[in-house]
């Protein structure tokens, strides 16, 4: 696959197969392409070359099961809408084209709300709540989805001990239904502790494998070039 | 009573007001996404840019909404291509490309000899000379632009709020994007004749902005952001009835001066209510801020 703006080749040389149910850690220095591969394959931008498949179709014929977790930065927290309706946003695809989500839906919202710890707060505005909750709003939103893949776009930044224990058992439960994940994160305790495999990204693919073979020290040296240093005490 | 009954006693005040009411709800409607999704300076530009539209039709002998609607699309539909390209920066493009679009409705109309007759009403609206047959092409077009707007509510939202989820869950996103532009672009183009080009973007920002001051949600949003603007529609033409002031510029005034109040005395994001929070040592928006909450320094 490779992705370019324009003439600049922002991401190339990526060939992945990822298996139902596994935890996939996209790591890399900025720039080297995380969001960039995320959003080719949510469809926000468009791969020059390749493919993208989920379950054998084309990925694009198959995304209504695909949850896009943004960072938390891209949306307007002042937009007039409530929690609960952000969940509800997960289950306009399944709604369909003129209906709005109905019972169900609204007691599936709810009930991916307490999964998350914000029960009995979903009539709240989206601003009265703190950024690490906001997140969690979102992981509500995915789960409704009831996705094949979840993309999850630096999910650790700057949040606490709590929320990172919460989107842990959320990404645990993810792959457990057999949801494939993958995490763009520059949070490297995360890639050992969180996934089982990693995709390591420098404007092409440096390596991709199980993360018990593949997140060693070489590999990273080999992604991050000579920011290693700042890493190397932490692996 | 007098004073709300006389005007009616009048033929074409009693056609005014139902013009006015019926645009009062559609740029309140529309507006709300207009206010949402940041569109305020580019419903601006169409409102200048369908002006050679205007003078055309008017030369021509024609209604005046035929040429403006087809320039509105054409405009609406360059201005959805542009915000795709990412080499031109949008806005410059739009801002020179419409000024001149402006330009060359005066010019036009300066060359037929009308200019000093007719610009006035042009370019301010002439509400008090709307026939029976504009009435009836407004309403039907203003159920139309509304039936649209809210058969796709959900999926507008979702494009405002969050476009990245709205692409990534396969919505036609640029499909919606020109759809909404085409009613915006229509919404305007009907409301040409009651407030003119100038004075358009009031009509379709003010009330959505005053409602978003009164509440958190859209639902709710909506329905004070058409409420709003058709008592400040009504209000508006009878103040400039009894006061002999221009109906359409009156309309705005009171339209801003409802934003105004509501800016003041809002319960939440009100200035009168945020003084009285932070005196009383409490605030509207109870953060639920864990212990521990920060930015993680790594």
């Amino acid at each position: 696959m490779r992705v370019a703006y324009d003439a600049n080749v922002a991401l190339a040389g990526v060939d992945v197969r990822v298996e139902a149910g596994s935890v996939v850690g996209v790591i890399g220095p900025n720039g080297s392409g995380k969001s960039t591969l995320l959003k080719t394959i949510a469809g926000v931008l468009r791969a020059s070359r390749g493919e993208i498949l989920l379950g054998g179709r084309p990925i694009r014929e198959e995304a209504a099961r695909i949850a896009f977790v943004p960072q938390r930065e891209e949306v307007n927290w002042d937009f007039p809408v409530t929690a609960r309706d952000v969940v509800l946003m997960g289950r306009y695809r399944s709604a369909g084209w003129f209906r709005w989500p109905g019972r169900d839906d609204r007691q599936l919202a709810e009930g991916a709300l307490e999964a998350v710890g914000l029960g009995g707060l979903g009539h709240r505005h989206i601003s009265q709540f703190s950024g690490g909750q906001q997140q969690r709003i979102f992981m509500a939103r995915a789960m409704v989805q009831e996705p094949a893949l979840v993309l999850l776009d630096e999910p650790f930044t700057g949040v606490d001990v709590q929320n990172r224990a919460i989107f842990q058992e959320r990404i645990q439960a993810f792959a457990r239904a057999g949801i494939a994940v993958l995490v763009a994160t520059h949070d490297l305790d995360e890639v050992s502790s969180t996934t089982t495999h990693v995709l390591c990204l420098n404007r092409t693919m440096t390596a991709f494998g199980p993360t018990a073979t593949t997140f060693t020290p070489e590999t990273l040296k080999r992604t991050f070039g000579g920011q290693l240093a700042i890493f190397e005490e932490r692996v | 009573m007098s004073w709300v009954t006389d005007p009616l006693e009048y033929e074409f005040m009693q056609r005014a007001m139902i013009e006015v009411a019926i645009i009062g709800a559609l740029c309140g409607l529309v507006g709300c996404f207009v206010v949402l999704r940041g569109l305020a300076f580019i419903g601006d530009a169409l409102a200048h840019a369908v002006f050679p539209g205007v003078v055309l039709s008017y030369i021509t002998g024609q209604s005046i909404m035929v040429g403006a609607m087809a320039f509105g699309t054409l405009t609406a539909l360059w201005v959805a291509v542009l915000g795709r390209s990412r080499r031109v920066s949008e806005d410059s493009a739009i801002g020179v490309v419409f000024a001149a679009f402006f330009a060359l409705g005066v010019v036009i109309l300066s060359r037929e000899g009308g200019f000093n007759r007719d610009l006035g009403s042009l370019l301010f609206g002439n509400i008090l000379g709307v026939s029976r047959e504009d009435v009836l092409v407004t309403g039907v077009i203003a159920v139309v632009v509304a039936g649209i707007l809210l058969a796709l509510l959900k999926e507008f939202t979702l494009l405002a709020f969050d476009p990245t989820m709205a692409r990534a869950a396969g919505y036609p996103v640029f499909a919606l994007d020109v759809l909404l532009l085409l009613l915006v672009s229509a919404t305007i183009v009907v409301s040409l004749q009651t407030v003119g080009n100038i004075l358009i973007l009031a009509l379709v920002v003010t009330p959505p902005a005053t409602a978003r001051l009164l509440t958190d949600r859209l639902g709710r949003m909506m329905a004070a952001s058409v409420a709003i603007a058709v008592a400040s529609g009504v209000s508006g033409l009878y103040v400039s009835y009894h006061a002999g002031t221009a109906a359409g510029a009156t309309i705005v005034l009171v339209a801003t001066t409802a934003f105004l109040g509501a800016l003041a005395f809002a319960p939440n994001h009100g200035l009168v209510s945020g003084y009285w929070q932070r005196r009383h040592g409490h605030h509207h928006a109870h953060h639920y801020h864990e212990e521990g909450e920060g930015i993680d320094p790594g």
